[in-house]
């Protein structure tokens, strides 16, 4: 039933008033050719009440009841159940693109806000009104560090996202973009190697905070050797981190993308999620993306539409900053509603739960005989451990037993598949932490 | 209206936490934290609900109006799809599982619903196989021409830096090619609305990549040539991509595939109804012919002997990854839902019902709009307001007035090569006095132009805010709080 409202009366007036005596008139009017296509794949319409059914069955062959420290970038926070009621308002979400301001001052003045909360949140002057995901952006503050200095290299650190360092391969294939990546040294990113991999053909330095690892490192210094070398630092964050720790706005980036997921939105199997963007000043007029501006109407009031839009592919076509058309625009409003009723005080406290967790966790853990810790870095709320054998073995045993225990680092890192990438959000309880110890502990001697 | 940071004040909450259960302990030293708190918004629950709900208010949706924007297929989104994406076993399942071993056993549900979404979108567009990963529609098209880069760089063919797109192509089509390192080659639009075919022979030849083609055109029209065009560009060499962001004119009727196209994009957040999300999440999978199977991205959805479904990696040929994870899943449920309640006999009657609505727009505003070419269209028809212009109404103006008669203006000013366009797609969801509704009010307003063509000037009235200074907007940058 494909949600048709012309009655076979309607159909019949219809192509009375435009002059087709049947509907294969309609085709042939229309100057569209040949055989009607038979279906081979496509089932039988299923009513509502079987669909709901069939997908109701599908997800429960989804196992979602294990006790989840899987990390990596991705991450299992509270979400109130103010954020979803807001969302599911269709004013909000089966409108389209706010081209036509006056019929789109929530969704416009909503981006404003949300801009301004990542601005807040990250330190920065200019959020836009986001991108696809954490690693789409990541590439495209890449690019936009390449028009900004007019270079065309790209200095990696290994500490970023395995992940996202794919993307950035992938979509530079085609580009002539070096990319050098400085492998990191431990749970840390190699500051120093990285310095000196810039030369003066190098349009930006990307690294990432708190890193893929987990550890936190000081990078003021570091951006202005970066400056003064004439390049551009950019900076992938994790947000929740920034209630707490220095922002990359403090620390003198340049760009600062991050993976917003982490502000209220769903895990659903890998999106939508939310690609996070903001810059200084100096980045400004090159950055990608659509951006909301506050002015006045006809009579002076306030009120938001889409600005500076002449960097954008609708007008500028080849020559535009990026081919993006969209932003995820529910999945910002998603992560400002969040923001709005989680709070100032609310999302300190947040970050404050996940960090006393996974120091606690991490002191467990590494009480267990064989159990090594990786670096004393600083860290958040992943950390990374070592055990006596390979961890993808206890991951599988620990995974037949309720728990995703973390991220073996050796998918990415093939000399590192002893390791264990744990993640502890504010979600996780001190029993489980225990019980997740005391089943670790079964699996390794028993 | 206020904003959400005005209506703050100190030492509210609007959320509660769990206690903590553990010793404190701050991981990092004093140095590293954050001097002043971000500056975030304190309220209570209600008073974020009242605020969010007044501004959802602010919105014009397709739950409250009719929403003919052209291009956009702005079709009915049902909300069984809502319900099934909330559903705690999707809704809460981590990417990375599949990845971890034995992990592919906890998200077979999920793996299931990827599998099957592109086997029937396949079936559909009459492709080999196809990927659900692009992230919105533009990111398919950039997907779609990386395969044909790397399908060209797989033969050691490095002469073909050119991509041939229309005029009348949507601006993303050379701004996804140059992404992909491609060089823009405009084709010019004849004076029937198709690709001028002279102009095509002229461009093509050994440089050429390939073609971008929206199909059915920007135009609303559908070319006949179009078997002809994919033909000429495959003798020299090129492949032939499909945009498909007009794909609900043709459902159920023609399979790309089958007119001889290599590669194309769908939007689900058009032709297979997920919600625009006043702007995304979008979703812009991506089929391809036999030959370009290795170069889609990774990873891809497999179905093992055993019946298991799982994820592989190992395809060298493959340009990459170019999302995190398997797509907008949450989208793709969506779309899921949708393609099991339409079914295969229903699949041809969208088409139909989009083709029929749009016609009758078009012959009953005839007398009072000129059409932009005086054919048969699609799934929407193209008018222009050159003659209103004359008079000194735009048409913006236009699409001003129709937003005080309660309605959303169609798409306006674009394809660039209509002057003063308005561009109408009604879809098959909206009833017969839906659309006659609309049309009244369109005639209504052409005869505005000439007794109250200030009116128009002055429309909105009726909206939150009257027309708004977008270039003061530009100049004085106002970009937050």
């Amino acid at each position: 039933m494909p949600y048709i409202a012309n009655t076979d009366q309607d159909v019949k007036e219809m192509l009375q008033a435009i002059g087709c005596k049947d509907l294969d008139d309609l085709w042939t009017k229309a100057e569209v050719k040949g055989p009607y296509p038979q279906f081979k794949y496509m089932p039988q319409a299923m009513s509502e009440f079987e669909v709901v059914k069939h997908i109701k069955e599908l997800a429960k062959r989804n196992k979602t009841e294990l006790v989840n420290f899987v990390g990596a970038g991705f991450y299992d926070h509270f979400i109130p159940s103010a954020v979803s009621e807001v969302t599911s308002r269709s004013e909000f979400y089966t409108a389209y693109t706010p081209y036509q301001p006056e019929a789109s001052q929530g969704t416009l003045q909503a981006i404003y806000e949300y801009q301004t909360a990542i601005c807040t949140l990250s330190g920065m002057n200019v959020s836009n009104a986001s991108m696809y995901d954490g690693g789409t952006a990541l590439f495209e503050a890449m690019m936009l560090g390449c028009r900004v200095t007019r270079r065309r290299r790209a200095v990696i650190s290994g500490a970023i996202s395995p992940i996202y360092r794919e993307m950035i391969h992938c979509y530079s294939s085609n580009l002539s973009v070096e990319l050098v990546e400085v492998p990191s040294t431990g749970v840390e990113s190699s500051l120093s190697s990285l310095l000196d991999s810039i030369n003066d053909k190098t349009a930006c330095v990307i690294v990432q905070y708190p890193n893929f690892f987990g550890s936190i490192e000081d990078w003021t210094e570091f951006t202005a050797e970066v400056h003064k070398r004439g390049a551009i630092a950019i900076c992938s964050t994790y947000l929740t981190s920034l209630a707490m720790i220095k922002t990359p706005g403090e620390m003198g980036f340049d760009v600062v993308t991050a993976e917003g997921q982490c502000l209220g939105i769903q895990l659903s199997f890998g999106g939508p999620y939310l690609g996070v963007m903001a810059c200084n000043d100096k980045c400004m007029r090159k950055m990608p993306g659509r951006i909301c501006g506050q002015t006045v109407d006809k009579d002076g009031k306030i009120g938001y539409v889409l600005t500076m839009q002449a960097r954008e592919q609708h007008i500028r076509r080849e020559d535009a900053m990026s081919n993006i058309c969209s932003n995820e625009n529910l999945c910002a409003l998603t992560a400002l509603v969040y923001l709005t009723v989680i709070g100032k005080e609310g999302l300190r406290q947040v970050a404050r739960l996940c960090s006393s967790k996974a120091v606690y966790l991490r002191n467990l853990l590494l009480g267990i005989k064989g159990i090594e810790p990786v670096g004393d870095s600083p860290f958040f709320n992943e950390f990374v451990i070592k055990l006596p054998c390979d961890a993808s073995e206890i991951v599988q045993k620990l995974i037949d037993r309720g728990f995703a225990i973390g991220f073996p680092l050796g998918r990415y890192y093939p000399t590192r598949k002893d390791q264990l990438l744990i993640c502890v959000t504010e979600k996780r309880t001190k029993e489980e932490m225990k019980a997740l110890a005391n089943t670790m502990e079964a699996v390794l001697w028993n | 209206m206020e904003l959400i940071y005005e209506i703050s004040r100190k030492g509210r909450k609007g959320s509660t936490l769990p206690a903590l259960d553990v010793p404190e302990a701050c991981p990092v030293s004093e140095q590293m934290l954050r001097s002043i708190p971000a500056n975030l918004p304190e309220v209570t629950e209600l008073d974020a609900m009242r605020h969010f709900t007044k501004l959802s208010t602010r919105n014009i949706g397709l739950d409250t109006q009719f929403y003919p924007l052209g291009s956009c297929t702005m079709k009915y989104n049902p909300k069984l799809h809502e319900r099934v994406a909330t559903l705690a076993g999707f809704a809460e399942l981590h990417p990375l599982w599949p990845q971890l071993r034995h992990g592919g056993a906890m998200s077979q549900g999920a793996l299931e619903v990827l599998y099957e979404t592109e086997r029937m979108l396949s079936d559909i567009l009459g492709f080999s196989q196809c990927t659900m990963q692009p992230l919105a529609g533009s990111h398919g098209e950039l997907t779609g021409v990386m395969i044909i880069a790397a399908y060209h760089n797989a033969r050691r063919d490095k002469r073909r830096k050119v991509m041939l797109i229309p005029d009348a192509a949507h601006g993303t089509n050379p701004a996804s090619a140059t992404v992909a390192g491609f060089e823009c080659r405009t084709i010019p639009t004849d004076e029937r609305g198709n690709v001028d075919m002279a102009a095509l022979r002229e461009a093509l030849g050994p440089e050429v990549a390939g073609l971008m083609l929206t199909a059915p055109n920007t135009l609303g029209l559908f070319d006949s040539n179009v078997r002809e065009i994919c033909r000429l560009v495959h003798e020299v060499g090129g492949l032939a991509y499909c945009d498909g962001a007009n794909f609900n004119a043709i459902i159920g009727r023609l399979r790309p595939g089958d007119l001889g196209f290599d590669v194309m994009h769908i939007n689900l957040h058009k032709t297979f109804s997920t919600p625009h999300g006043g702007g995304g999440p979008g979703s812009g999978p991506v089929a391809v012919v036999e030959a370009l199977v290795p170069y889609l991205p990774i990873s891809r959805v497999v179905r093992f002997d055993d019946g298991m479904f799982g994820l592989r990696y190992d395809f060298p040929e493959s340009i990459g990854y170019i999302a995190p994870f398997y797509g907008n899943f949450g989208i793709i449920l969506r779309a899921y839902a949708y393609l099991l309640t339409v079914g295969r006999e229903g699949l041809v009657r969208i088409s139909q019902n989009a083709v029929l609505n749009a016609n009758y727009i078009r012959v009953k505003l005839a007398p009072y709009y000129k059409q932009a070419y005086n054919r048969f269209c699609m799934h929407e028809c193209v008018l222009t307001a050159e003659e209103h212009a004359k008079k000194g109404v735009k048409a913006i103006d236009i699409a001003k007035g129709l937003l005080d008669k309660g309605f959303h203006p169609p798409t306006m000013y674009f394809p660039l090569i209509v002057h003063e366009c308005l561009m109408i797609e009604p879809t098959e969801t909206e009833s017969k006095e839906t659309l006659d509704k609309f049309i009244e009010a369109m005639i209504e307003l052409a005869k505005m132009v000439d007794t109250d063509p200030n009116a128009l000037h002055e429309a909105p009235i009726k909206m939150p805010v009257r027309r708004l200074d977008e270039a003061l907007a530009a100049r004085k940058l106002n970009l937050h709080a």
